[in-house]
């Protein structure tokens, strides 16, 4: 037998040990769940954990997929510190990369490079003006920000449909769903070459290192987390929750913006319906799991972006259905969940004889 | 020989960090008042939670009424005929009075027969509240006369009541007295608990003193004076407060007619309030929580910023319309009632709760100076003797007393020009209370103007040099304290400072004698 009791502390240990064990669970019931499907554990665990690292070619490819994860879940970090619930990342994304392709699409044969800088930022700004609907919602209607900003991601993704299905549709395209392939000069600038990783995992770096001085360096970051970790003191202090609200929804939406026209402009290089590849739901896992800090943000944007060519993996591979991605995915939240009461609790173990004494 | 109604013997009950109880034995007597005398850790709550069947000691026996019993939760304490009112209110805020208090009775009657009693219940005892009222609209005073109210109704054996008086008016201080020693008459066992030793004095024959976990003596409070009492309690008397004469300098705050409707529906209308404060004297507000306190602090702090402009004037500037920053930099320093939440953000750690209302850390462009803010800290922990893990320990993790110390002492340290206090000792042990009082009057010798609003008359006779009043949203004139009774203001209290309703009351007296 055992039982729960309250730590007089937090653990520190814990708090970083708890995502371990999260993923130590994970890998375990990962193993049943194999077994079970009929598959080699070990080859099974070796195609989540093994063939995404094994070459550089294929470390790129996990770069590739942890640097649009990462941006999102910078951006929802800022959101959920201040206690602004921001569901809606994935519309955010979605309308920033649709800002990102129609000045995308503007470039011609004789454009300069520097339109990348205005396709990213306009990608920023389209994923502000999403976010910022729902900050208006709540700051003018006090209308609830989960449930507006969830909303209009399928609001988002009708309007990128529409445009893809009508106005933009590639003359050229026998009819499909899709806008022009965007010139070559629209590109981010890849890194090196023969791997597809861009500058997108530079500026997605920089911005954990940003976050992390601006929660824990500047007063406008204090202020923020202030307002979500006690409002009541927030609002001693003289600290604006009103400005707090659109700081969280438009930093946030601004990140979310920046991912999708990252995304756009690189590995997908054209508008499709299928844009909306779910980073802005799998990065709030990833803001979770990171513990909402910068550091370990970096580390779970990794471990996501594994589950995503794990899962695609296992479908060429083994067979089995891509769905996988989203069990690893959620198994891995649940565990962490519940391992985070080792946080607040320590596990008291108690003899079958003292339980029989006590009352 | 009578039978015990309550007898404890040896109980131990050790937490992960403290030994909360340790081979503490007591025993009460049917129809007994006795009392529990401690300071605030000295693990009183403790042991009334062991009795009360919340917690499970460790070691040791209870016997009730004779026969030893195994108490496993609340409800077969309530089924003993033990019943509770604790310190800290075990309400659900969402729901009405009438439904909380109904959630705590055996289920046999309906929500409507719960409603008439506790109608029935608060007019008897002059414990006035509206049933239909949801919890989380209430004071801090009005919740506890919802618990007090809640246990009368279950018609106990014995009644555990954790520092009840802390929220109420001389008079009705005077009128809860009555009651109990008529319960007590009744048969039913009292067990008060309480840090104030005339209280103690007056109503019990009994007392057991508790210090660090320990009896420390059993005696007849009767019998003993408050300073042997206070010395079982603390182990040594708490230095007297010197207040030095003198005069009242240049007008800091002045409040012209301070006209506020509520923001929230249950709260109160602020009408027609108009006071002082000038530089070196302390002003203290009096009154019964849910007057207006609250509604008259959050304007004065700049939380609520709705009044007319010139409705608060700070060195002659109009200020309502300013927020708390910008009222900081006039030199205005509010310390509020409620420590965790508002005063300090809990899980945060102590350097950096200082950045709530200090800037002294912070360049130009917002960048933080860690190094400055945990020397501040640390500083100010050892100005204000504070006993903390360190300048980025958790402020949740200070006792209620050594967090107060912390965040009187960081608005103190800023140099203010007008400190606003609320509650300045609330739940503060003796020791930290006075030298809390101790540092509001030093602020006072070296000119500060102070606002001091507390519930506790005995500290504003201490430590002010004049009284207002609060009652109904409405501010009694000041009277200096030297004129001033504990009579007279439990009276304004009531809202009776008018002349003309003092006259009134006088002649009807009169009229009765007559």
């Amino acid at each position: 037998m055992f039982k729960l009791e309250a730590r007089p502390q937090p653990s520190k240990f814990w708090s970083m040990g708890s995502p371990l064990l999260a993923l130590a669970i994970t890998v375990v019931i990962g193993m049943v769940l194999f077994a079970a499907l009929g598959k080699d554990p070990a080859k099974g665990l070796a195609i989540f954990f093994w063939e995404p690292i094994k070459t550089p070619y294929a470390l790129g490819e996990l770069m590739v997929k942890a640097t649009p994860l990462l941006v999102i879940a910078l951006g929802l970090a800022v959101c959920f510190r201040s206690n602004v619930w921001n569901i809606g990342a994935e519309g955010q994304f979605v309308i920033g990369a649709v800002f990102a392709g129609g000045v995308a699409l503007l470039a011609d044969k004789t454009t300069d490079g520097w339109i990348v800088i205005a396709i990213l930022l306009a990608g920023i700004f389209g994923g502000m003006v999403w976010a910022g609907l729902t900050a208006l919602l709540r700051d003018k209607f006090n209308a609830n920000e989960i449930l507006v900003s969830l909303m209009l991601v399928y609001v988002a993704d009708m309007v990128l449909s529409y445009l893809v299905y009508g106005p933009w549709k590639d003359p050229a395209g026998y009819n499909f769903p899709q806008s022009k392939t965007f010139e070559a000069i629209t590109q981010i600038p890849r890194l090196m070459q023969g791997s597809r990783v861009s500058i997108g995992l530079l500026i997605a770096l920089l911005g954990a290192l940003g976050l992390w001085v601006f929660l824990f360096r500047t007063r406008a970051g204090f202020a923020q987390q202030v307002g979500g970790l006690a409002p009541a003191a927030a609002r001693y202090a003289g600290f604006s929750s009103r400005r707090a609200l659109w700081t969280a929804l438009l930093v946030s939406g601004g990140a979310a913006g920046l991912a999708g026209a990252l995304e756009v402009a690189g590995p997908i290089g054209q508008l499709t319906p299928y844009v909306p590849a779910g980073y802005g739901f799998a990065a709030i896992i990833v803001a979770f799991v990171g513990r909402l800090h910068p550091v370990g943000m970096v580390f779970s944007a990794v471990l996501m972006s594994m589950f995503y060519i794990g899962g695609e993996l296992a479908q060429s591979r083994l067979g089995l259905p891509k769905s996988l991605t989203g069990v690893f995915q959620g198994l891995l939240l649940f565990t962490l969940l519940a391992c985070d009461t080792l946080i607040a609790y320590r596990l008291r173990f108690t003899s079958p004889l003292a339980v029989k004494g006590a009352p | 020989m009578t039978i015990p109604r309550l007898q404890l013997a040896h109980i131990t009950k050790r937490y992960p960090a403290v030994v909360a109880n340790s081979d503490v034995s007591l025993t009460v007597q049917p129809g007994e008042s006795h009392a529990v005398l401690g300071e605030n850790g000295a693990g009183k709550s403790t042991l009334m939670k062991i009795i009360y069947g919340s917690v499970k000691p460790d070691d040791g026996t209870v016997m009730f009424n004779g026969k030893p019993v195994r108490i496993r939760n609340p409800q077969e304490a309530r089924a003993l005929g033990i019943s509770m009112v604790f310190q800290h209110f075990s309400l659900f805020d969402t729901l009405t009075v009438a439904e909380n208090v109904w959630l705590g009775l055996d289920k046999s009657l309906s929500l409507n027969q719960v409603t008439h009693s506790i109608t029935t219940k608060a007019s008897e005892y002059g414990l006035d509240i509206d049933p239909a009222r949801p919890v989380h609209t209430l004071s801090v005073g009005e919740m506890q006369r919802v618990e007090i109210i809640r246990s009368l109704l279950t018609n106990p054996q014995l009644l555990i009541l954790d520092e009840p008086t802390s929220v109420l008016t001389p008079q009705a201080v005077e009128k809860l007295f009555v009651v109990l020693k008529k319960l007590a008459s009744e048969g039913c066992s009292i067990l008060y608990i309480s840090h104030k030793l005339h209280e103690i004095r007056e109503l019990c024959s009994a007392c057991t003193v508790l210090r660090g976990g320990k009896v420390t003596g059993v005696c007849n409070p009767q019998e003993e004076s408050n300073a042997s009492l206070s010395k079982l309690m603390i182990g040594a008397e708490p230095p007297a407060l010197e207040h030095h004469e003198r005069a009242a300098g240049q007008v800091v705050l002045q409040v012209n007619n301070l006209n506020l409707a509520r923001e929230d529906q249950f709260g109160v209308d602020l009408v027609d309030v108009a006071m002082q404060v000038r530089a070196g004297e302390v002003v203290g507000i009096a009154g019964v929580s849910g007057n207006g306190q609250k509604e008259l602090l959050y304007a004065l702090s700049g939380e609520d910023c709705r009044a007319d402009a010139t409705m608060i004037q700070v060195f002659g500037q109009d200020a309502a319309r300013m927020g708390p920053d910008h009222r900081r930099k006039l030199g205005v320093h509010f310390v509020p009632e409620e420590r965790l939440g508002r005063g300090a953000v809990p899980t945060m750690g102590l350097a950096h709760n200082l950045m709530l209302t200090r800037t002294d850390a912070i360049g130009a462009s917002g960048w933080i100076h860690t190094k400055a803010l945990e020397a501040q800290a640390k500083a100010i922990i050892a100005r204000f003797h504070v006993k903390a893990g360190g300048p980025n320990a958790a402020a949740k993790s200070l006792s209620g007393g050594n967090l107060q110390k912390y965040i009187v002492g960081r608005e103190i340290d800023a140099d203010p020009k007008l400190l606003i206090v609320s509650q300045p000792t609330w739940g503060v042990d003796v020791g930290a209370a006075a030298q809390i009082r101790g540092e509001i009057l030093a602020l006072r010798d070296a000119g500060c103007a102070v606002l001091v609003v507390s519930e506790e008359l005995d500290e504003l006779f201490e430590i002010c040099d004049r009284l207002h009043v609060i009652a109904k949203g409405q501010l009694s004139p000041s009277i200096d304290r030297a004129k001033a009774t504990v009579s007279l203001i439990g009276e304004w209290m009531s809202g009776l400072w008018n002349a003309e309703v003092q006259n009134h009351l006088a002649q009807e007296a009169d009229n009765v004698q007559a």
